[in-house]
């Protein structure tokens, strides 16, 4: 292994910031779903990062139940994405600024 | 070397498609970005001993959760330009800002924890003796079993939140709404006559 596992964390961290970025700059709240994909990757990549460096599977463990939460989490996100569509006409996330219905 | 070579090739893509994502207008090309991010993620794994999660990272993310993503793009057709208006004047610079603050936090964080010359130690391929998926369920099934149940759990709850939520009530008009405000809706009408 060449590679410091440094570069690995940093490159994680630089893609977490795009994510975050993403969160706080688009208005789309599908692009903001994908950022925080984007997120959820990054964290990933650090387990996985860690999981080589202290030579142990847990890490790798926990980023595949990580993968399951975020399977989970988009089914459910892209649900009330389409619902909130069908009650307002639009996924700008500025339009739904009144929590009822 | 080609260690060095592949990681160098692949991270500015990563970073580059990730930043593509993030100004992208059209969410139809945004979601393109992002799978090839998820790609360059796999390499990455791939290149840590995680063969394991390299398979499942393009089947789930770039394979499934990108093409629901994508089908509901197509299904709500909102692969227009979004508008660019700002509610908030500040917004997007301090966004902006935020991201490089948290950049040169993890920057930070990194030099002083671990270091950036501290390269991985070897003998990984003696934890993933006899091959990284087994290695990974022989964890898996025995110290993290009842989290592993609970997981099944979850996912039923969430498929059937998807059902829940994405039902669409008899009599409801059907496609979407006229763009603007919000209708009223029938039942909150009879709700305030009554």
């Amino acid at each position: 292994m060449r590679v410091p596992i440094a570069d690995f964390l940093v490159l994680s961290g630089i893609l977490f910031a795009i994510g975050t970025a993403g969160v706080l700059v688009r208005r789309n709240a599908l692009l903001i779903f994908m950022s925080v994909e984007l997120q959820l990757n990054a964290v990933n990549l650090t387990l996985v990062a860690f999981s080589r460096m202290r030579n142990e599977l847990n890490g790798q463990v926990l980023a595949f139940f990580s993968m399951v939460v975020a399977a989970a989490e988009v089914v459910v996100g892209l649900a009330i994405i389409v619902s909130m569509y069908r009650r307002r006409g639009s996924v700008n996330v500025d339009d739904a600024s009144v929590l009822r219905g | 070397m080609a260690e060095l070579i592949v990681f160098w090739v692949f991270a500015p893509l990563a970073v580059a498609s990730g930043i593509a994502m993030l100004l992208q207008r059209n969410a139809v090309y945004s979601a393109l970005f992002l799978v090839v991010n998820f790609f360059a993620l796999a390499v990455f794994f791939l290149m840590l001993g995680a063969e394991f999660l390299f398979a499942v990272q393009i089947i789930v993310y770039a394979g499934a959760i990108m093409v629901l993503f994508l089908f509901v793009i197509m299904l709500l057709g909102v692969d227009r330009e979004e508008r660019l208006v700002e509610p908030i004047r500040w917004q997007r610079p301090l966004g902006i800002f935020l991201g490089v603050g948290i950049t040169a936090e993890i920057f930070a964080a990194v030099r002083a924890g671990v270091g950036f010359a501290a390269k991985a130690p070897g003998g990984f391929a003696l934890v993933n003796q006899g091959g990284n998926a087994q290695a990974i369920a022989k964890v898996l099934f025995t110290d993290y079993f009842l989290p592993f149940e609970i997981t099944s759990i979850l996912l039923i709850v969430a498929a059937v939140a998807a059902m829940v939520l994405a039902h669409r009530r008899r009599g409801a008009v059907s496609g979407p709404p006229p763009a603007g405000p919000a209708r009223p809706q029938p039942d909150r009408e009879a709700e305030v006559a009554g």
